[in-house]
């Protein structure tokens, strides 16, 4: 009988510690896969943030360093400026790189670093319990805004896709979300496009996919999708917002 | 080779391309932006490469990521800067990633000064960032000093995997003197396929490695502190360095003194003879680890009365010697932190009154 | 035998360099030498100092308050730094720029009118060693064969500014008297 689907060669076996309804799973799945296409598994290095995260090289078959809070891209510019043959890419949440990271990514941004970073946006602190992040909506309840977030008190939602293109350096960026298939095949097309370009030391490139969290959103897996859809992509709308050769 | 005249911040970034570390990345900061300057454009000339980072935390992390892909790297700071790198510091020890990282010192707290100080030998030997760890620590007095040291310091994070910091002062960083690069200091790197993340193609392994600091599992922690705690324990054993001056005469007092200071004392000490009083001094070369068994043994002589801690700081080494002479002698500090490095006759003052206090 | 000076005036005048010059002097001669800068705000166009120590053996502190050798090249400087001196010490003043004496009885005082005779060479920018070309002349620590020498080393790669910097260096030595 034909094997019609399997497991990414560049996943290891082990069982993930996300939660039902968490969207980690498909993004790796999907960094996996663009691996195993573009044949680079020996020569990936990946960096986990601190966050849900935080374990991912439990379930990528490839080298792995782990960052301090914050500072993957840092670390990812110290890997590509004395390895510039290896591929590197962060793999980043929204507490992770558009609060403590905020200055390491804008600068590996604006320098053009050539390695890719996977923004993974769920609008909180998933692993601390699910407390308020930069990109955490308007009235968004959250165990630190739990009146709701107040954007006379704590300024709108950072939209990172958006600020990184401002950014005079040619660069890749995208947002993309990985709710429902067809928008997973458009993420998977992006994500090969990011690596495409590291390899061809074309640019800097990064990925924000609009994610879930039903745990500490307090809700079902299918209203946390439906919830995505009304609330969040019309704030963070999907597409392309900076390419290298625009 | 013939000696050349070398600014010590010159000479520490020449010296780190001799010992063969062609990556750096640094932050300015006074007194060793020269460091910086230097290598922007000496990286070039030897295909190296040189990245001014957007802060020091941003430095210290490329070092962290850029050792852990195998690559000898170093950064230079001072005193302010090195607090910031202090965390990635503390990541490098944990996931035992070498790397040469060099605090030119300035006065402190805070923004302090930007003259010559000793006030980070807490941060440096005493751990500086979270966590169980420790830094080999060296403490050069001189620009030639700097230089060894820091070729020295390559191999020996490598061996320990551990991170090595040079310990200097505004004045050494500042200071001009003759150098020359010892052709024997240069080492190789050492085979780092076991542990760093080089790419499996590049190893031509099949096995994965991770470099990483979180250890959650069971004993994990622990197992990976008593792996730290045993390399700490080999350092004491194997890299104990030390100088010393005038320690054949039945000295009255001893002096234990590192860095620009003890070149002070070392003045302080012949002018000392001149005058019939004998002193002898302890330099400890390493700080981490400390020269405990030789500063004991030194100020246990029968002819010595009394022990002086001579620092450009308001009392830190003194632990130190007080800890090794055991309550057998008194221990004494003098101490100068405004930035200001006092002239020999201070010292010279300084040790008569300590004497006179302590008769026989 | 240990040897001290002091180097003084303010930022873009040179000062460094002249330590630099004697400091390159001294190792070419094989001796122990270290030369020591102010450094900081002092360096953007305030009072700038350096000190040159040299000896057989190493040198120990290299931190000098009271230099034996002085040379002023402004007035603020001689003002500050004149009263350190050792008795029996020397003082060197650019008597362009410093007009008054330190009234000090107990050491040697010389003077070299630097800016004029560098400004009657073509360029106010060899004044520091219309100076050092007097200082070597009246502390006798370096034969001018040598700081030549250091001069050819030191301007190899800008041959357009030797020959001014050897009439500089021979000017000062000649025009140096003791008041």
């Amino acid at each position: 009988m034909a094997r019609v689907f399997q497991k990414p060669k560049s996943m290891t076996s082990a069982h993930t510690h996300y939660c039902p309804g968490c969207t980690h799973g498909i993004v790796h799945r999907l960094i996996a896969e663009t691996i195993d296409e573009l044949g680079i598994q020996d020569r990936t290095v990946g960096i986990a943030p601190v966050g849900c995260a935080v374990l991912a090289y439990h379930y990528f078959d490839c080298d792995f360093q782990e960052a301090a809070h914050g500072r993957a891209p840092a670390m990812a510019t110290g890997i590509k400026r004395v390895r510039p043959d290896l591929l590197v890419f962060t793999y980043q949440g929204d507490g992770d790189l558009a609060s403590i990271g905020m200055g390491e990514i804008i600068h590996a941004a604006n320098r053009g670093e050539k390695f890719t970073a996977i923004f993974v946006n769920n609008t909180v602190y998933g692993m601390t319990g699910g407390q308020m992040a930069p990109t955490t909506m308007p009235n968004q309840k959250t165990t630190t805004s739990p009146a709701g977030r107040d954007v006379t008190n704590c300024g709108m939602p950072i939209k990172i896709a958006e600020l990184i293109s401002a950014l005079q350096t040619p660069a890749y960026v995208t947002r993309q979300t990985v709710i429902k298939p067809k928008y997973i095949i458009k993420a998977k097309k992006a994500i090969r496009k990011a690596f495409e370009y590291q390899m061809a030391g074309t640019c800097f490139s990064l990925v924000e996919i609009v994610s879930t969290c039903p745990t500490n959103w307090g809700k079902t897996p299918l209203e946390s999708i439906k919830w995505t859809e009304t609330d969040l992509l019309p704030y963070y709308q999907l597409g392309d917002c900076k390419t290298p050769d625009a | 080779m013939a000696k050349v005249l070398m600014k010590g911040n010159e000479a520490i970034g020449e010296a780190a391309i001799r010992a063969g570390c062609l990556n750096y990345f640094g932050y300015p900061i006074t007194p060793q932006s020269e460091i910086a300057e230097y290598l922007s454009r000496r990286m070039p000339e030897v295909n190296g490469m040189f990245l001014q980072a957007e802060s020091e935390v941003a430095a210290s992390y490329m070092i962290f990521g850029a050792s852990a892909a195998g690559e000898r790297v170093f950064t230079t700071s001072s005193s302010p800067g090195i607090s910031l790198m202090s965390e990635a510091i503390s990541y490098c020890a944990a996931a035992q990633c070498p790397a040469v990282f060099v605090n030119i010192m300035r006065g402190g707290p805070g923004l302090g000064g930007i003259l010559p100080s000793q006030g980070d030998y807490f941060q440096a030997t005493k751990g500086g960032g979270h966590g169980d760890y420790h830094l080999l620590v060296m403490a050069p007095n001189s620009v030639q000093e700097a230089v060894e040291m820091v070729m020295k310091a390559f191999p020996l994070a490598e061996k320990y995997r551990n991170p090595v910091i040079i310990l200097g002062d505004g004045l050494i960083g500042q200071m001009m003197e003759p150098v020359e690069f010892p052709d024997h200091l240069v080492s190789t790197p050492s085979d780092k396929s076991s542990w760093a993340t080089s790419g499996m193609a590049t190893r031509k392994s099949t096995q994965r490695n991770l470099v990483r600091s979180l250890f959650l599992v069971g004993n994990s922690l622990e197992d990976n502190n008593r792996c730290l705690k045993a390399k700490y324990d080999q350092m004491k054993k194997e890299e104990i360095q030390c100088a010393d001056y005038n320690i054949d005469t039945d000295y009255e007092a001893l002096i234990v003194s590192y860095g620009t200071m003890s070149r002070v004392c070392r003045t302080a000490i012949d002018i000392l003879k001149k005058e019939g009083i004998e002193v002898g001094m302890i330099r400890p070369q390493t700080l981490f680890p400390y020269p405990d068994a030789i500063v004991q043994k030194a100020a246990w002589k029968p002819s010595c009365r009394v022990v002086t801690s001579m620092e450009l700081s308001m009392g830190q080494m003194v632990e130190d010697v007080e800890r090794v002479v055991q309550g057998r002698r008194p221990v004494t500090w003098f101490g100068i932190a405004g930035g200001i490095v006092p002239a020999p006759e201070e010292i010279v003052d300084e040790m008569k009154r300590v004497l006179h206090a302590h008769q026989s | 035998m240990q040897m001290d000076m002091m180097f003084t005036g303010f930022g873009g005048q040179g000062i460094l360099m002249m330590g630099k010059i004697i400091a390159l002097a001294a190792l070419k001669e094989g001796k122990e030498v270290a030369w020591v800068p102010s450094y900081g705000p002092e360096m953007r166009g305030g009072t700038a100092y350096c000190t040159v120590v040299i000896g057989d053996e190493p040198i120990g502190s290299p931190i000098i308050q009271n230099p034996m050798n002085l040379v002023a090249m402004n007035q603020p400087s001689m003002e500050k730094f004149s009263q350190l001196v050792k008795p029996g010490g020397m003082i060197l003043k650019n008597s362009s720029l410093v007009p008054v004496s330190s009234h000090r009885t107990d050491l040697t005082e010389y003077e070299i009118a630097a800016n004029e005779i560098a400004n009657d060479l073509g360029t106010v920018k060899v004044t520091n060693v219309v100076a050092l070309g007097a200082f070597i002349e009246c502390s006798g620590i370096f034969s001018l064969d040598l700081i030549r020498d250091i001069l050819n080393q030191e301007l190899s790669k800008k041959p357009a500014l030797l020959d001014i910097n050897l009439q500089a260096i021979e000017r000062g030595k000649s025009a140096c008297v003791s008041i």
